[in-house]
């Protein structure tokens, strides 16, 4: 009988630590919403390669790109929602610096679902008469069993390892998401051979003995290998409730598409205080949640 | 009849009539500023029920004003994050009001890029969710500049929303759940009524000629024998669009804010 790893606390590094060139990650969040950013952070950083990256995309998919860390993007769009044009994706995709698979949002969902459940594919009409099946030949439609109906057979998106950013988390694994969308983060763990989380706050397992909390904790422990504290660490993105995303930092960033982003990386990525770098806690406490 | 309106808000009435055989509660997805207002006329004035989300994750009781809403506290009824969102999108009682950057002669619009599609030209957004958008729920389109780059001959670049173009099905025949209704621009209004659901023009905006559209248009158009000009917004409309767009962010729809009835 193996004995359970019930302290799964771990620094940003150590998760990054853990990761292999060539692996697929699947990074949760939404555009620029509750993305795990001090892990992409530590990602630019380090000597990894030749990744895959499967992300409802937002600077995550830009800073790997510009950082020349993917090797494939399967993706749905790439966007800072405020600002609508991710400008680092930009430049790499039309530059054809990565393969792409480019999916819809929906048939991406499912990919994840159907690696969640260990099949091969789930059936949708969605990518049905696009250029969807055009570029990625690989994906098949079958006619239904039951009419003559035919559906796209969405393949399991497999992940090596999912990378999200929660609210709170305790030692054990288990995780609470505050904000109020709490996107495809459990589907990303479930579709993934390991799970690693970052938080804004870790918390005794006791916090969780809360009939309101556990309606947002889709993500049950035995997903997770390891979890670090890190408060604001989706920052620029939003983590709602706590703070939204920082859209002058963005605009900041986006403007290093063109010239180069190593000032930007010497600025706020290899930095031994990533918070004070960006203006402070008082400031990013400030920012609001994003409105539409 | 008003005679003092603007070209922006003739549009977000005319876009309101894209809703007028919707069902009662239809969910809308209403993407920009004309596209909200449009909803938020058809909702205030002959589709109460109309279902709408805040953008973010709510369910909204009621339209919630454009542009950044500060400290505004908008008034909820219900939950449409992400992942409903997608069920919803798949049962089908929804509408999609969309700003694709190209759409062809099919109805079939890109999202995603322009030129070659390992090293696009021009890289935009991603197909994002048209793909199931377009063959579950009612789609309707709007382009602030009607012109070949935007109406395109032949087809999109990258086709990421579906249209009318058997060659691009299984067997040649379209998903129950296709159905694409109108597409306002700054010249007229178009649907897809003509034979085998060919782009028509539905109505012209006051001062606008059909040889206008069809010189800015990459395909050919079907030509009813009348065509009616594009109705003039009522003062009551004008009302239900000034009262939630506070800041006028609806004179940047178009470039300079033209009038609605060009001077002659």
């Amino acid at each position: 009988m193996s004995q359970a790893v019930l302290d799964k606390r771990m620094s940003a590094a150590d998760i990054v630590g853990q990761l292999q060139d060539g692996m697929t990650l699947g990074i949760g969040g939404w555009g620029a919403r509750q993305k795990p950013m001090a892990l992409i952070r530590e990602i630019v950083k380090s000597d990894l390669k030749d990744l895959t990256i499967v992300s409802y995309g937002g600077c995550d998919v830009g800073m790997l790109a510009s950082a020349r860390k993917i090797k494939k993007l399967v993706f749905s769009f790439v966007s800072l929602d405020a600002i609508p044009l991710e400008a680092h994706f930009r430049r790499a995709r039309s530059a054809g610096e990565f393969e792409v698979m480019e999916i819809d949002e929906g048939m991406f969902q499912l990919g994840l679902k159907a690696a969640a459940q260990n099949l091969d594919f789930l059936p949708c009409i969605a990518g049905l008469g696009t250029d969807v099946m055009t570029y990625n030949p690989h994906i098949k439609t079958i006619k239904s069993p039951y009419s003559e109906d035919h559906y796209v057979a969405m393949p399991a998106i497999k992940l090596d390892v999912a990378l999200c950013h929660v609210s709170e988390a305790d030692q054990r694994g288990n995780s609470w998401i505050g904000g109020p969308d709490m996107f495809f983060d459990e589907w990303f763990c479930r579709a993934a051979d390991k799970a690693y989380l970052t938080c804004e706050r870790l918390v005794e397992t006791s916090a969780f003995n809360d009939d309101h909390k556990i309606l947002r904790m889709p993500i049950e422990r035995n997903l997770v290998a390891g979890v670090a504290e890190v408060p604001f660490g989706a920052h620029p993105t939003s983590c709602g409730p706590y703070y939204g995303f920082d859209v002058a930092h963005l605009k900041a960033y986006s403007a290093t598409a063109k010239e180069g982003w190593e000032g930007y990386v010497s600025e706020f990525v290899e930095v031994d205080d990533y918070v004070k770098s960006v203006g402070g806690a008082d400031h990013i406490r400030s920012l609001p949640l994003p409105a539409f | 009849m008003s005679t003092d309106y603007t070209l922006a808000e003739l549009a977000i009435v005319a876009a309101s009539e894209i809703f007028r055989d919707e069902t009662p509660e239809v969910f809308a997805t209403l993407i920009g500023t004309l596209p909200k207002l449009a909803g938020y006329v058809a909702r205030e004035t002959f589709l109460p029920g109309m279902m709408m989300s805040d953008g973010i994750y709510y369910l909204a009781a009621e339209p919630v004003p454009v542009g950044p809403r500060g400290d505004y506290p908008i008034k909820k009824e219900g939950r449409i994050g992400y992942e409903r969102v997608f069920t919803v999108i798949a049962k089908g009682n929804r509408h999609a009001f969309v700003g694709p950057v190209q759409v062809d002669k099919y109805g079939q619009m890109n999202l995603s890029c322009i030129g070659d599609y390992a090293a696009p030209k021009v890289t935009m957004l991603g197909v994002r969710g048209l793909p199931g958008n377009t063959v579950n729920n009612r789609t309707s389109m709007f382009f602030a500049s009607h012109n070949k780059r935007a109406l395109v001959a032949d087809e999109v670049d990258m086709v990421s929303g579906a249209g009318y173009n058997p060659a691009r099905y299984p067997n040649g025949t379209y998903p129950r759940g296709l159905d694409h209704r109108q597409i306002i621009t700054n010249l007229c209004v178009l649907d897809f009524e003509g034979p085998d659901h060919a782009i028509r023009v539905r109505s012209l905006h006051p001062g606008v000629s059909f040889e206008e559209v069809q010189d800015n248009t990459g395909f050919e158009l079907v030509r009813p024998d009348d065509i009616p000009q594009t109705a003039a917004p009522t003062q009551v409309q004008l009302d239900i669009i000034s009262k939630w767009d506070p800041k006028n962010l609806r004179s940047y729809i178009f470039k300079d804010n033209p009038a609605g009835v060009r001077a002659s």
